[in-house]
């Protein structure tokens, strides 16, 4: 293998081991953080099956976005279609990594091809309405355009290796198999993808120690994650016992 | 703040208004003396290591509470809280933006707990601990009501309130405390109540309490205190025993009990509800305060604990009492330990123990104020949201005219009245007046469609705080009260049916 191939080997092995450790640690982190006090945003559901159904919406449709105004819809339609179309580009690449690719992802395939069309859209929807209000000037930071922009780049690398610089597939697929299954590959070289692959790579090593975090949050979230029984049931974190 | 205070004026719509930097910079809480902040075990003053000191403590709440980590991390500045505090659409400050307000405690965060701030500053959204940036905590944290209402719109119910505490409780711990809030929490803890009235002055107001019942209606009420092997142990807000228009609520549960025909107490050394050290996020103290009702409850044998009209305190004994004091299994299992006296008085009302004349309220067009301590921090009842339909149907009980504020202004979604949280304090009336102003124009809108003249609610602090800002806004101060005034002006006291 030349150089080129065991830096990207090397890179994507650097990447998901940060990735994997450093989500670890955030979520042992978590829950070894107490939660002293009940404090469920009320009105709140008695039992815990009760908080899955008030979850549920929020993961899957974002309900909260839904009460605000005007500038909380157009964030629900860039945040939805954005997670959503993630969701299925992301599903899509399964075929890169699986042989022979499982009957569900070759279903998908068409979904997750209009899914990166949809993407950058959504993602520019995202951007644009930071500079819609005088609010969001106030409170976005640097580190806000940064993911937007990675993302954007890493949807757009990806269109053009679809339609205008093909990579050969064969090569991509040995390579990303190679990775999975612990037998490296040389890795194909073409510039986009491998951009491609760089910006892929910071993305997943930024996530556990950046804002990408909420993906957990509204999980682990006490104000939506708690039940209200305070009267019935005795909450003590050890701490304040 | 030079020259006169004034009400905004009121178009009878909330407008969210433009940005306008440091617009409420002035607005401060006079700090608390010395002698104050070492009683109540804080540092006297700002000590010379004061930045390590501060950065432990963080450290230490950060530790200690997952809400706090958590809220600090995920949040996206996604921009859903930006228009939604009360503090914000009064005064225009973007440092009342709720995600603002956590980014000053987010920025030290970011500079002293994670790499990327340690090594990109600026560029990561780090900020140094300055004088500067002290100054805007002990500011801006000084100006949020811990109301909750951001966390409704939040997508990961990031609650601001936990990061004001925090922070309150971080700088108390450098010697930098709010003179209101500590007062009252040392008068708590020593005297047993907020106002510092002992219990011959306690006895006096109940007596007076019991000759007015007296006078105008002929009935013999009695305002028990101390009364050892009593059934019911009532706590309230001591407001109730010394303002106006709180007494009137008081009447309403003495009333309330005397039909019942429960016997009942008060007690002196448990003479309050309200709980401050809530407000500055120290658990030791508000556990300490809270301890004195449990302490009470059992040495005055009592079966059963009730609560009277106040937003926080029905937060603090409601969710966090079984927490800091519990568990109560010396008192009857057969009621709610502790009891909201909403609770009692519309399960009796329902099981048809009181008479009500409607009529009493007819010079009265109701609206009803949901306290968000009660809306968003708590509940009555066996349902979720009973918190909101239970003081209304007391309302409908003893009133012929009710009508609600517009939708987005109460309920879950209601504003605060603009000083819970410890801000109820006259050098902030200017504060005060302004984050008013989102209640002002929903009570505004009943008013001039169903001319309503009576803002009812469940709240000491919102009562206190309604009765002196209406003149402001040109309404008259006696257009706000209790919902066990509205009761105590219905009861038909004698007359009995059923059980
Ligand atoms: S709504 Fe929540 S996530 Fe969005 S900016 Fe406010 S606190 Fe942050
Ligand atoms: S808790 Fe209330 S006062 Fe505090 S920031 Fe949120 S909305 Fe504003
Ligand atoms: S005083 Fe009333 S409205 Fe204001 S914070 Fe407390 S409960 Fe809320």
């Amino acid at each position: 293998m030349d150089t080129l191939s065991i830096v990207f080997n090397l890179l994507a092995y650097a990447a998901a081991s940060i990735f994997i450790g450093g989500l670890l640690y955030r979520i042992v982190q978590y829950f070894n953080t107490p939660s002293p006090l009940k404090i469920p945003g009320t009105p709140a559901p008695k039992t815990s099956i009760g908080v899955v159904f008030r979850l549920l919406p929020e993961i899957l449709f974002f309900r909260t976005l839904l009460r605000g105004g005007v500038a909380e819809k157009i964030l629900w339609v860039g945040g939805w279609f954005f997670h959503v179309s993630l969701f299925f580009i992301l599903f899509r690449h399964v075929r890169f990594v699986t042989y022979p690719v499982p009957g569900f992802v070759m279903a998908v395939q068409q979904i997750g091809l209009a899914a990166a069309h949809l993407f950058p859209f959504a993602l520019l929807i995202l951007i644009v309405r930071r500079f819609l209000n005088d609010r969001m000037a106030v409170i976005s930071l640097f580190q806000d355009y940064f993911v937007l922009f990675l993302l954007l780049g890493i949807g757009l690398t990806g269109i053009i290796l679809k339609y205008f610089l093909r990579t050969n597939l064969v090569d991509v697929k040995a390579f990303m198999l190679g990775l999975v299954t612990l037998s490296p590959a040389p890795v194909p070289h073409s510039p986009v993808f491998l951009i491609h692959v760089i910006l892929a790579a910071i993305l997943v090593i930024y996530f556990p120690f950046s804002k990408l975090l909420h993906a957990w949050g509204v999980l682990m979230s006490p104000t939506r994650a708690q039940t209200d029984n305070p009267r019935e049931v005795r909450h003590v974190a050890p701490w304040a016992k | 703040m030079a020259g006169k205070v004034e009400a905004p004026v009121l178009g009878g719509k909330i407008e969210i208004p433009k940005v306008q930097y440091g617009a409420s910079k002035d607005q401060r809480v006079i700090p608390a003396k010395p002698d104050l902040m070492q009683k109540l075990n804080f540092p006297s003053e700002r000590p010379p290591d004061w930045r390590e000191r501060f950065l432990e403590k963080m450290a230490e709440v950060i530790k200690k509470y997952r809400s706090v980590r958590l809220f600090l991390d995920i949040c996206v500045r996604c921009g859903a809280c930006t228009d939604k505090c009360h503090f914000f659409i009064g005064t225009g400050d973007p440092r009342n933006m709720p995600v603002y307000r956590q980014e000053m405690m987010r920025s030290v965060y970011r500079r002293y707990f994670t790499t990327g701030g340690k090594l990109f500053r600026k560029l990561a959204g780090a900020e140094d601990l300055t004088e500067q940036m002290l100054e805007q905590w002990a500011t801006y944290y000084y100006q949020c009501s811990g109301c909750r209402r951001c966390s409704v719109f939040c997508p990961y119910g990031i609650d601001t309130a936990e990061i004001t505490y925090a922070a309150r409780e971080i700088m108390d711990s450098i010697g930098i405390g709010s003179k209101y809030t500590l007062e009252i929490i040392n008068k708590a803890e020593t005297i047993g109540n907020n106002l510092g009235l002992t219990e011959p002055a306690l006895r006096n107001t109940l007596d007076f309490v019991e000759e007015e019942i007296k006078e105008n209606t002929g009935a013999d009420v009695k305002l028990p205190l101390n009364v050892e092997g009593a059934d019911i142990l009532l706590v309230t807000p001591s407001a109730d025993f010394f303002a106006t228009p709180h007494i009137e609520s008081l009447t309403g549960y003495a009333k309330v009990f005397h039909q019942a025909g429960v016997s009942w107490t008060l007690s002196s050394y448990a003479s309050e509800a309200a709980n401050f050290g809530l407000f500055v996020g120290n658990y030791a103290h508000m556990k300490a305060i809270n301890k004195r009702i449990w302490d009470m409850a059992r040495q005055l044998k009592v079966k059963r604990v009730i609560i009277g009209e106040c937003g926080h305190a029905w937060r603090v004994l409601y969710s966090f009492s079984n927490t800091l004091n519990g568990p109560f299994d010396f008192l009857d299992s057969r009621y709610k330990v502790p009891q909201h006296i909403c609770e009692f008085t519309l399960d009796l009302a329902k099981k048809r123990a009181f008479k009500f004349d409607k009529s009493a309220n007819d010079n009265f067009t109701v609206t009803f104020h949901d306290s968000c301590n009660v809306a968003r921090g708590s509940r009555m009842g066996d349902t979720p949201g009973d918190q909101f339909t239970m003081p209304r149907e007391l309302i409908n009980l003893t009133c012929n005219k009710f009508f609600d504020m517009p939708e987005g202004t109460i309920k879950e979604k209601t504003f605060c009245c603009g000083a819970g949280g410890g801000l109820l304090t006259d050098e902030l009336i200017d504060l005060r007046l302004k984050a008013a102003v989102t209640r002002m124009q929903a009570y505004k809108d009943v008013k001039e469609k169903h001319n309503v003249n009576f803002l009812a609610l469940i709240c000491a602090i919102c009562k206190a705080q309604f009765t002196k800002i209406l003149p402001y806004y040109k309404y008259d101060m006696e257009e706000v009260g209790g919902v066990h005034q509205l009761i105590s002006n219905a009861i038909v006291l004698g007359a009995k049916e059923g059980v």
